[in-house]
């Protein structure tokens, strides 16, 4: 696959030589869980969206070169970080993109500082990433917790949940979803219970579903993802919880769990996204090309910020011919407007953290879904200056420095 | 109510009775593991993924033709319990007078084949299986609510369990197999077909692997790792309930669900690694496990 994808831009790359074109190449590396919990999320639909990335990228500009291999981090900070270390000092890669699990991302985030190269993260989610952890190599792509908490959480308070428990992956993500809608809710008058932490790939969830019964809470916050939020929402229709009078606030949910889920079980659920495949018709288009590889799935958000993100990379290594330093290139980044077919036109802050609106979604239930893939009416829309964190917030050194 | 350690009563007594519903699960399936490695030398490393395959097999069946839960209890452990048989017709055979290392690398090349091959078929967010009408609901027993399915999970369990105990243990063709495991040219010169025997008992180990697997489609999330998941938890099992023993096996993961259970309530943070760490303690106390039986 990397040598068929090398080979063609360098065939298409000699083929304009005749016009004196001055050569970029650049190397792309996408950094992925491929097969865990998170793979759908992300994975190998991530690599499909680069690939579709640099096809149309390299055909507006031939003159660039791009190459792109993919590795599986296997949601170990570990293997991770070697991976990135192998890709950057041996492979020379200049672009680690995707990363889904905020552990890894972190990890991946200092290093990518220390050798000067650049990290777009579309698949992971703690806030910190533009907060206490930015640094100058590193852009916070599609969306994070902070983004969720006020999304969901708000949207949820007002209606009247004003109650909380929460049941919290025990990692760095867990922890920063957690922490951020419980300062939303409390901040929107709502109350927290209490919490229960519990491993990273839990497959039962009947105890601490439980615990969060006993706490008579009015609404379950799930401050996890991918197959931990499957589980606990399954679980929770088994143990009547929502008979019983309770609701799940799906605080990070993806399409790709609805239709594990299936809308019965799914039906009803309030979740915040900054893209879905269904909403105009740049994104339904988008979609089918991406269904070419991906028979039968649908994208997520995660893989159309992949697109996004490596586009507007390109753009900015095209514009100062030269990948080789990071910082430079994420400065270039951070200037230039943002404008893609994905999520229009946008901006990157200085803290790193890249602005579009959000979008309030609830599932369908299965009566009002048409097709296959119908999963969401479109609640509200959340205009990009108030969907992310206020810049002074966040303790950015970049940004009080 | 009165409170232990700070956690009311009628909490506790919900967290023990849901500890015995994961323990059902592992018992289900340690004791295939036992029965394999306990007849045949076997380790059965490809154990988690014939639960899978169990589970996969009774969504296939749902979506394909319209079988339900319960003939997908009987016809998924059936087929995926065949498939096991030509594995051991094709390829365990010939490391039986090997050492136990070739089987568990062997198991373990096919449980990444297996998990690879629904993976890239099927994506590993998972896929959706219903609870079956008949056992949908539940009710509220004072200290908990408890849904019918789960109260099915353990009634079943125990069932299946102590049946397959009393075969091994009290019949007839019990003992032909435990004779067979201990000297199979002796048992052979008595005129029993004694390979049969051993394709059809690794058969049956797997057909309890794809029984637990259907049992689990409903209410875990059938992904591709749900078996990868489990079978580390299940190994130590087998080991703290020592590898050759049934009743071991039976009474270890019933206990040990009860365990996980209650760390789940003073320290969810730990429930993934307290069995480990009994698994540790009881080697080190008793080397061949709780019940083993071999030096």
């Amino acid at each position: 696959m990397r040598k068929t994808l090398g080979l063609a831009a360098l065939t298409a790359a000699l083929a304009c030589s005749g016009a004196n074109a001055q050569q970029v190449s650049v190397k792309i590396g996408v950094l992925s869980d491929m097969s865990s919990l998170y793979a759908d999320i992300g994975g190998p639909g991530s690599v499909v969206a680069a690939k579709m990335a640099i096809a149309d990228f390299t055909k507006a500009n031939p003159n660039v070169k791009v190459e792109l291999i993919s590795g599986d981090h296997q949601n170990k900070p570990d293997v991770g970080s070697q991976l990135a270390n192998q890709w950057y000092d041996v492979d020379k890669v200049d672009l680690i993109i995707d990363t889904p699990n905020s552990g890894v991302a972190f990890a991946v985030s200092q290093i990518t500082a220390t050798k000067n190269k650049v990290f777009v993260v579309s698949g992971a989610a703690a806030s910190d990433l533009t907060g206490p952890k930015c640094n100058a190599n590193t852009v916070h792509w599609t969306y994070d917790t902070w983004m969720l908490a006020n999304g969901t959480g708000k949207a949820l308070v007002k209606t009247g949940g004003d109650s909380w428990f929460f049941l919290t992956a025990d990692y760095a993500f867990g922890h920063a979803l957690e922490r951020d809608t419980a300062a939303a809710v409390e901040k929107n008058g709502g109350k927290v219970l209490g919490k229960v932490r519990h491993p990273l790939n839990t497959n039962d969830f009947s105890s601490f579903l439980l615990q969060a019964q006993a706490s008579k809470a009015k609404i379950i916050g799930l401050a996890n993802a991918g197959g931990d939020t499957i589980n606990a929402i399954k679980a929770g229709a088994e143990f009547g919880i929502v008979k019983g009078g309770q609701k799940f606030a799906g605080l990070l949910v993806f399409a790709s769990d609805v239709a594990a889920l299936g809308l019965p079980t799914a039906q009803g659920l309030t979740l915040t996204e900054t893209w879905y495949w269904d909403m105009n018709d740049a994104n339904r288009a988008w979609t089918k090309r991406w269904q070419q590889e991906r028979a039968g799935k649908f994208p997520t958000m995660v893989q159309a910020g992949v697109y996004s993100g490596l586009t507007h990379y390109l753009k900015a290594v095209t514009a100062l011919k030269s990948a080789a330093d990071g910082k430079a290139v994420v400065a270039q980044m951070k200037t230039t407007p943002t404008d893609d077919p994905l999520f229009g036109k946008g901006t990157i802050r200085a803290d790193g953290r890249k602005l579009h609106p959000a979008y309030l979604l609830e599932v369908k239930a299965p009566s009002e879904s048409k097709y296959p893939g119908d999963f969401y009416n479109v609640k509200a829309t959340i205009p990009a200056d108030e969907a992310f964190r206020p810049l002074k917030e966040g303790s950015c050194p970049l940004v009080s420095g | 109510m009165f409170e232990i350690f700070g956690v009311p009563s009628n909490a506790l007594f919900g967290q023990l009775l849901i500890g015995l519903i994961n323990g059902s699960f592992y018992a289900l399936l340690s004791l295939g593991l036992a029965v394999i490695f306990g007849m045949l030398n076997i380790i059965n490393f490809s154990h988690g993924a014939q639960y899978m395959l169990g589970a996969f097999v009774a969504y296939l069946l749902l979506q394909y033709s319209g079988l339900g839960y319960w003939p997908a209890l009987i016809v998924a452990p059936i087929l995926v319990g065949i498939t096991g048989m030509i594995v051991e017709r094709l390829m365990l055979r010939w490391l039986y007078k090997l050492d136990h290392l070739y089987g568990l690398l062997l198991t373990f090349g096919l449980a990444l084949i297996f998990e690879g091959v629904t993976r890239n078929y099927f994506g590993s967010a998972g896929l959706p299986y219903t609870v079956p009408d008949s056992l949908q609901g539940g009710r509220n027993l004072g200290f908990m609510f408890l849904p019918n399915y789960r109260a099915w999970v353990i009634v079943a369990s125990l069932t299946i369990c102590f049946g397959t105990w009393f075969v091994i243990e009290r019949t007839r063709l019990g003992a032909y197999l435990r004779a067979a495991t201990e000297n199979p040219t002796l048992v052979r010169a008595f005129g029993i077909n004694v390979p049969r025997m051993i394709t059809l008992t690794y058969g049956f180990g797997v057909a309890l692997a794809a029984f637990a697997g259907v049992m689990a489609a409903p209410i875990y999330n059938v992904s591709p790792q749900m078996g990868s998941e489990l079978i580390i938890v299940v190994f130590a099992v087998v080991v703290i309930g020592g590898m050759g023993s049934i009743l071991g096996a039976i009474v270890t993961g019933f206990g040990l669900g009860v365990v996980e259970g209650l760390t789940k309530v003073f320290f969810p943070e730990a429930s993934n690694t307290v069995i480990f760490v009994v698994m540790a303690i009881v080697l080190l106390v008793r080397p061949a496990g709780l019940f083993g039986r071999r030096a």
